[in-house]
This record gives structure tokens, sequence and C-alpha cells, in this order.
């Protein structure tokens, strides 16, 4: 499959993500729109990083050159994972405060 | 590699200490000497006496710049932490663990000013971002401290997203994370990729970066979230992790700024005159001084980025002398901030007659910020404006700067005004003897730095 397919599916997924976070008012499923946008990287990562080795293996069998977006995504994966666990302590904290995940709440400071 | 290494160890250390010493006070005895000890192993890997070396396989490189830039940001933690210390044993009752947060917050730091790819560029970020948005909302019960919390941490991850869009795009393209050879190699042999991956890539990166540091447009989340922190670590957030902030963004787009063309030029001017009206102007008409110090942060942050756009040794000189004026300057007029009650213009009025010692350093650090000559924020300026002047040509972006300069006197004279000139008795918190005395300490290293600047430039040079 051609490189421009993955390309476009993974801007396509990013941008769902985007519109999700700016119109959705509900914490957690502006939350899921985040992770579906670090998702979308990932396998934008991974099939870039598939089509560098490919190509350095057609000049070189031996070459590992290109593997290191997959190891990229490993680490997004991490870095996600921990983002979440401060995420979802954040959102409890405010939920026990008021009672409501809505961030049209999020007003206060305005004034 | 030892001031990473360190802080990254110390820091488990402190959360730790929480269990054995229920004193609070001891805990931030222990807090300041892991400081100080992170301080002395980061100079000797500078000096080259004592470095832990690992191979990290070409992902850091430790420069003399970077090492000294990260020396000025764990002093001015360790001097935030002198001053402010009681205030962050009266946060919560979780002491030891925000001063682990603040260690691994510098151990991001130590990150960001040696990463030489982009994913040791995203780890420091993130590893310095994600303890923040727990200091953020440290105030459990405040509800403004967790809508502020909240919202940073929507907007700092949603940024993670785009940078990370941006990391990905200048993968595709080039193949490569190294920050060098990015923007010099073509790209891999025999692969058909669409021209506009490399471009669209550094604007998200761009963009992703101008949100780290609060740059217009992207800094809509900055008033807000420092206004609802604790002021303490309001005060952390506003000079040391914006100056590493800074750090990073100047690193990754000074070797390749060259190869960016002329429209890079453009996007930078745009972006710092965005960001020193946003900032001055929407100061200006602030009410309360937290919320002003917040818009004032922003205007900062435009002077700063007048480096990213000369981007030459003058620019560098310049941005260690900024990050030393700035982090001091605000680091001590935070210091007499949450020492007073009322943080509205009127709740200084009259302080210089019941606290003049306290008014009189703040009225330094007021001066400093505002760029006084015989300030440390004079020079600062001073390198800054002189730099834009020799990469050439700009002189339009000089003249604005200077403009907005003077905005922002308008402002921080207001307060000094209120603490002088007007009757009122506020309710002030007077401190102990040592915050007293560190506080003058660091009005006097303010005016000596302001006097002698090559003070702190012969130790980049040494």
């Amino acid at each position: 499959m051609p490189i421009q397919y993955y390309i476009y599916f993974c801007l396509t997924l990013f941008s769902i993500g985007i519109i999700g976070v700016l119109t959705r008012r509900n914490a957690i499923i502006v939350f899921m729109c985040i992770e579906l946008m670090l998702n979308a990287v990932n396998l934008l990562l991974v099939a870039f990083s598939k089509m560098h080795h490919g190509a350095a293996l057609a000049a070189n069998p031996a070459s590992t050159a290109g593997i290191d977006g997959q190891l990229f995504v490993f680490f997004i994966m991490v870095v996600a994972a921990a983002e979440v666990s401060v995420g979802l302590a954040i959102i409890v904290m405010m939920y026990r405060n008021t009672h409501s995940v809505d961030i049209n709440f999020l007003n206060r400071l305005k004034n | 590699m030892n001031a990473i290494i360190f802080s990254a160890v110390l820091g488990v250390l402190l959360m730790f200490s929480g269990i054995f010493f229920s004193k609070k006070s001891t805990i931030t005895v222990i807090a300041v000497v892991s400081l100080l000890i992170l301080f002395i192993v980061n100079i000797a890997e500078n000096y080259g006496l004592f470095a832990i070396t690992v191979d990290t396989k070409n992902l850091l490189s430790f420069s003399r710049f970077g090492l000294f830039f990260n020396s000025i940001l764990i002093a001015a933690t360790l001097i935030f932490v002198l001053l402010s210390g009681k205030e962050i044993e009266n946060t919560s009752v979780n002491t030891a663990e925000y001063y682990a947060l603040i260690m691994f917050v510098l151990c991001g730091i130590s990150i960001l000013t040696a990463f030489n790819g982009l994913l040791m560029l995203f780890l420091g970020i993130e590893i310095m971002s994600i303890p923040l948005y727990i200091l953020t909302g440290a105030d459990k019960r405040n509800l403004k401290s967790n809508e502020a919390a909240l919202k940073y941490f929507l907007m700092g991850s949603f940024s993670t997203g785009i940078m990370l869009m941006g990391i990905a795009l200048v993968y595709g393209a080039t193949g490569s994370f190294d920050l060098v050879s990015v923007m010099n190699k073509p790209g891999s042999a025999g692969v058909e990729i669409p021209s506009f991956l490399k471009s669209a890539g550094y604007i998200l990166l761009f963009a992703a970066m101008c949100f780290k540091v609060s740059a217009a447009p992207f800094h809509f989340w900055t008033p807000d979230v420092y206004d609802g922190a604790p002021s303490v670590f309001t005060s952390f957030m506003a000079t040391i992790v914006k100056a590493a902030g800074f750090f990073a963004f100047i690193h990754l787009f000074e070797s390749n700024a060259a190869l960016l063309g002329p429209s890079w030029k453009i996007l930078v001017s745009f972006v710092t005159v965005a960001t020193l009206l946003a900032g001055n102007i929407t100061a200006v008409f602030q009410q309360s001084i937290k919320r002003m110090l917040a818009y004032s942060s922003i205007a900062q942050a435009g002077f700063m980025l007048l480096a990213l756009f000369s981007n030459n040794d003058l620019a560098r000189e310049g941005i260690i002398l900024y990050a030393v004026a700035y982090c001091m300057a605000t680091i001590g007029f935070f210091a007499v901030l949450i020492k007073v009650k009322d943080y509205t213009f009127e709740g200084f009025n009259g302080l210089a007659k019941k606290e003049p010692l306290l008014a009189f350093s703040a009225t330094i650090f007021l001066l400093s910020l505002a760029g006084i000559p015989l300030t440390a924020g004079f020079f600062a300026k001073y390198y800054m404006l002189a730099s834009v002047i020799k990469s050439g040509g700009a002189l339009w972006l000089v003249i604005t700067a200077v403009l907005f300069a003077a905005v922002s006197v308008y402002y921080y004279f207001k307060v000094i005004q209120a603490m002088y000139f007007k009757e009122g008795n506020p309710e002030v918190n007077a401190g102990s003897a040592m915050y007293r005395t560190l506080l003058v300490l660091l009005a006097a290293a303010i005016v000596l730095v302001g006097a002698l600047p090559s003070i702190v430039l012969n130790w980049f040079y040494f």
C-alpha cells in the first residue's frame, strides 16, 4: 500500500481528535480525543518506520536504519500512560468538589 | 548526565523522606541539601571534575552552554525553595511529595538542556510538564486550583499531541530524529513522500513550542493557570520552567534556522510582536497583581523570543542574562506577594510604611522586570536588542520591543506607586529573619548583576 494512504488516514484520525477536543464539553471525552490524537501519531510513526526500514533493507539486507520510529512509539505509549494516571486523578479531584466533569464549569478564573 | 541521574535519585529519596520525618521543616532542609548536591555535581560536570558518563547513542550531548544554563536553573530553584519553603509547607500536608515533584521537574529540565534529538526533546518536555500538572492542582480543596490544573492538563496534553504530530511528519520526511541531520537529509533513497511533510512538521513543532513557552497566539492558558495555581508554584512555573522551555526552543531551531529560509524570520518576528502586544497591553488592565504578573510573564517571553529571532552568540549570552535577571526578579517578587494577604493593587497600599524592607526589595525586583538601568533586567533587555541589531536588518523589531518595554513600565510602577504613595494598612506577614536577609541579598544580587553583567557571563566563558 502506498504511504500516502497511511498519511491521509492518520491525519484524518488526528483531525477527528482535534475536533473532539474543541467541541466536546465532557472532560473525559476531551481526554479520550487527546488519546486518539496520540494514537494517530503512533500509527503514522510505525508506518514511516516501516517505509524507511524497507528502503534501507533494499539497499543493505543487514541494515537497521529506520527502526527508531518504532522505538519512539513505545516512549509515546509510556508517557501517555503516565499522563492518563495524572489526568484522571485531576478529573476525579474536580468531580469530588463540583460533582460534574463538564468543562463549561471552568469559568471561575475568567473574572 | 550528573544532573539527570542525581535529580531522579534525589527526587525518589525526597519522596520517601515524608515517611521518616514528620516535621515539615526537616523535609525542607533535606530539599535544600538535595538541591545543593545537585548544583554541585552539575557544576563539577561542567568543569570536568566529576562526571558520570553513559553512552547515550548520541541522544544527549552535554555542551558547556547547556550545562551552565542548567546550573543557573538549579540555583534559581535553590533560591526559590529557600525563600518560599514555608509556603510550600503550608500548601497542604504532602510537603515531601511537592519537593520530589520539583526534583522531577528539574530532571526534565536537565534533559531539555542536553537533548540532541527529537525523542529526548519530547521526553524532557513531558517529564517537566507532568509533575507541573500535579503542582498546579496542589491545593485540592480550592476550586480555582482544580480548574487551573484541569485546564493546564488538557491544554498541555493537547499541545503534546500537536508536537508529536510535528515530530512524526519530520521523521517521515527525513527518516531520522537527530537534530542536525534532520534538516539536511533529503530522506531515504527510493521512497516517494509528499513534499509538504517537512514544512508542515516544523510548523506544528513551532506551534507546540510556542504553547509551552506561552507565546502568542498560544498564550490563552497562561493567565488562568498562573492565577489559579497556588502562588508558590506559580512562581516556579513562571520562571524556571519557562526559562527551560526557552532554552529548548532556541536549541531546537538554532542549528537549522538558516535552512528554514526567509519565511522563518517573518514567522518568528510575527510571533514576537504578537506576544509583546498581547502581554503588555492586557497586563495594563489587570486588577489583580498575580494576574498582572501572569501577563507580564507573557510580555517577558516576547523579549526572550528575540533571541530566537537573532540566533547569534550575543543572543546566547543574552538568554543567559535574561534567565538570571528574570528568574531572580520574579521569584523575589512572588516571595513578597505571597506574604501579602490581598493580591489586588489596593492590597499593596501603604506597604512601604508598614514593611519598608519588603517594599524596598519589591521595588528593586519590579525595576529589574521593567528594565531600568543599574538592575539586571536592563542588561538582559540590552543584550537581546543588541543581538537583533547585530543579526541585521530588523530595526523595526527593536523599536517595537522598546516601545512595549516602555508600556511595561506603567504597570510595574503602578505597584511601586501603591506601596509608596498611597495610604493604607495592608495585611502582611513579615516573615522570618532568614527570609528577610535572603530577600535583601537577592535584591543586592540584582543590582550587582545590573552594574557588572560580566560576572554572570564570565562564568560562561571561564
